[in-house]
């Protein structure tokens, strides 16, 4: 029996809660027909999430895309296909793939399993962040920090997700929460997670309560690391720093939980508990337009 | 003796000749070992020049493996049996490092001496006003004993004597005898 996973029109970090909903109620051997029919719209969050739930899945997912040939097409352009066809037992319409060419995709869909992947990345988006962020009244130096802030985040799948992972980076106008244009790092992976990954070497504190969110907090608030090396964990201190400077919101779900720090525009809750399990780690970073003053 | 360390060719020549960013840790843990493979000196006292103007973008994690780990192992703070051989200036530090290394430095407790292409050499890092104060003097004159150090520093003999120390134990000064002298290449 295959089980329809339903994906909501507009799939962003969000929304994809929804879907991991439907999900969770399903062993990992049984099939899935992941239907995005529907959608209208997704975030890099949504397309690389879905990506990370076909590589959970034991049994190959089946998938189908967006009906809307803009829809379709705009996907296409971001790079999910190209990835999707090789995880997902693909049905129905599948656009054909275009020479990229100028769109608000930053950094397309891009799979991250090692160093060198971090290298490509950050050398991609070099030669495109300076423009973009101009476009966001961001000066021009916070370009640099924009690709490290980048190389950190993607550094977090190589060095504590086990397995590989996806990177994107888009633009777009966030009108219902924000009315402002973003700029937005996705980075998700299906490997070990925060919890696992700080056991593997003892980095779990000393306390009665420990759980996916505690792991989260642990790693994102206090710059624990499963390596006992002091350097460690400076990444997700130094990815902090930059999207506190420009105002950004960063959020990490792993597990069971989410922990984002949120700025004044936005109205999240900082450490949500008890989400449905799903494997490894999920970021997002969203760079705000910065408003005159 | 006077070594200078071109970063952007140690990275293409170590780790590919395709790359100008220090990022990664894997690429930082190579790009050290070879800056310790062209620094190794157990005889000579050597002051290295290590010039960032061929290399790109700078990241926390690369700049953890380079540079934290390599000025570690030759503060005599953080190893009491560090050798008094290694010294090094750093040179062509524009934007696209300086966010990464000050960050490393100051959550090591190191510092190192920076030496732009279009100003004066200074202190980076981990340093109190004393000590700054003292590096200073040396640097602007070259090499100084304690007694000048107090006279230009303005600050009393105990507190220039401990700065002194500290410096130069974080080998950014060279002692000989009774004298302090800055890591400086022209010297």
């Amino acid at each position: 029996m295959t089980t329809v996973i339903n994906v909501p029109q507009s799939l962003d970090d969000s929304t994809f809660e929804k879907v991991l909903e439907q999900v969770a109620a399903v062993p990992a051997d049984a099939k899935i027909l992941v239907d995005a029919r529907h959608a209208r719209w997704s975030s890099p969050y949504g397309l690389t999430a879905l990506l990370a739930l076909a590589q959970t899945r034991t049994e190959k997912a089946a998938f189908s895309g967006p009906e809307a040939e803009e829809i379709a097409s705009y996907w296409q352009r971001a790079g999910f296909y190209r990835h999707a066809e090789t995880l997902f037992e693909m049905h129905g319409h599948v656009p054909r793939a275009r020479t990229p060419g100028e769109s608000d995709v930053l950094l397309e869909i891009t799979p991250v399993s090692h160093s060198e992947d971090v290298h490509n990345v950050v050398a991609r988006i070099q030669a495109k962040a300076q423009s973009l962020l101009a476009n966001l009244n961001i000066e021009s130096k916070a370009t640099m920090g924009f690709a490290m802030t980048l190389s950190e985040a993607c550094q977090n799948i190589i060095e504590h997700a086990g397995t590989g992972g996806w990177v994107a980076v888009q633009t777009y106008r966030w009108k219902q929460r924000l009315g402002r244009r973003v700029v937005v790092i996705a980075v998700c992976d299906a490997g070990q997670g925060f919890k696992r990954s700080l056991e593997s070497s003892g980095g779990r504190p000393a306390s009665d309560r420990w759980d996916d969110g505690m792991a989260l907090q642990e790693a994102l608030m206090r710059g624990v690391s499963r390596y006992h090396d002091p350097g460690r964990g400076q990444g997700l201190a130094g990815i902090r720093r930059y999207v506190g400077r420009w105002e950004g919101k960063l959020s990490v779900r792993s597990g069971t939980a989410r922990l984002s720090i949120i700025p004044e525009w936005d109205e999240d809750i900082p450490l949500v508990e008890n989400l449905p399990p799903f494997p490894g780690a999920q970021m997002q970073i969203t760079i705000p337009e910065k408003l005159a003053r | 003796m006077i070594k200078h360390i071109d970063l952007g060719s140690v990275l293409r020549g170590t780790v590919s000749e395709r790359y100008t960013n220090l990022v990664t840790r894997p690429t930082g843990h190579a790009v050290r070992g070879a800056i310790e493979d062209i620094i190794v000196s157990r005889d000579a006292q050597t002051l290295t020049v290590i010039d960032f103007s061929h290399v790109g973008l700078l990241d926390y994690s690369c700049a953890d493996e380079i540079i934290a780990k390599l000025l570690q192992r030759f503060d005599a703070r953080h190893h009491a049996d560090a050798p008094e051989t290694a010294y090094f200036v750093f040179r062509g530090l524009n934007e696209a490092h300086l966010e990464a290394i000050e960050w490393v430095l100051q959550h090591h407790g190191l510092a190192l001496v920076a030496e732009p292409l279009d100003g004066e050499a200074h202190l980076l890092g981990d340093v109190n006003d004393d000590e700054r104060a003292v590096w200073q003097v040396a640097w602007r004159l070259g090499g100084c004993a304690l007694p000048v150090v107090i006279e230009h520093a303005g600050i009393d003999a105990s507190r220039a004597e401990w700065a002194l120390d500290q410096l130069h134990q974080r080998r950014l000064l060279r002692r000989d005898a009774d004298r302090f002298l800055a890591v400086h290449p022209e010297a």
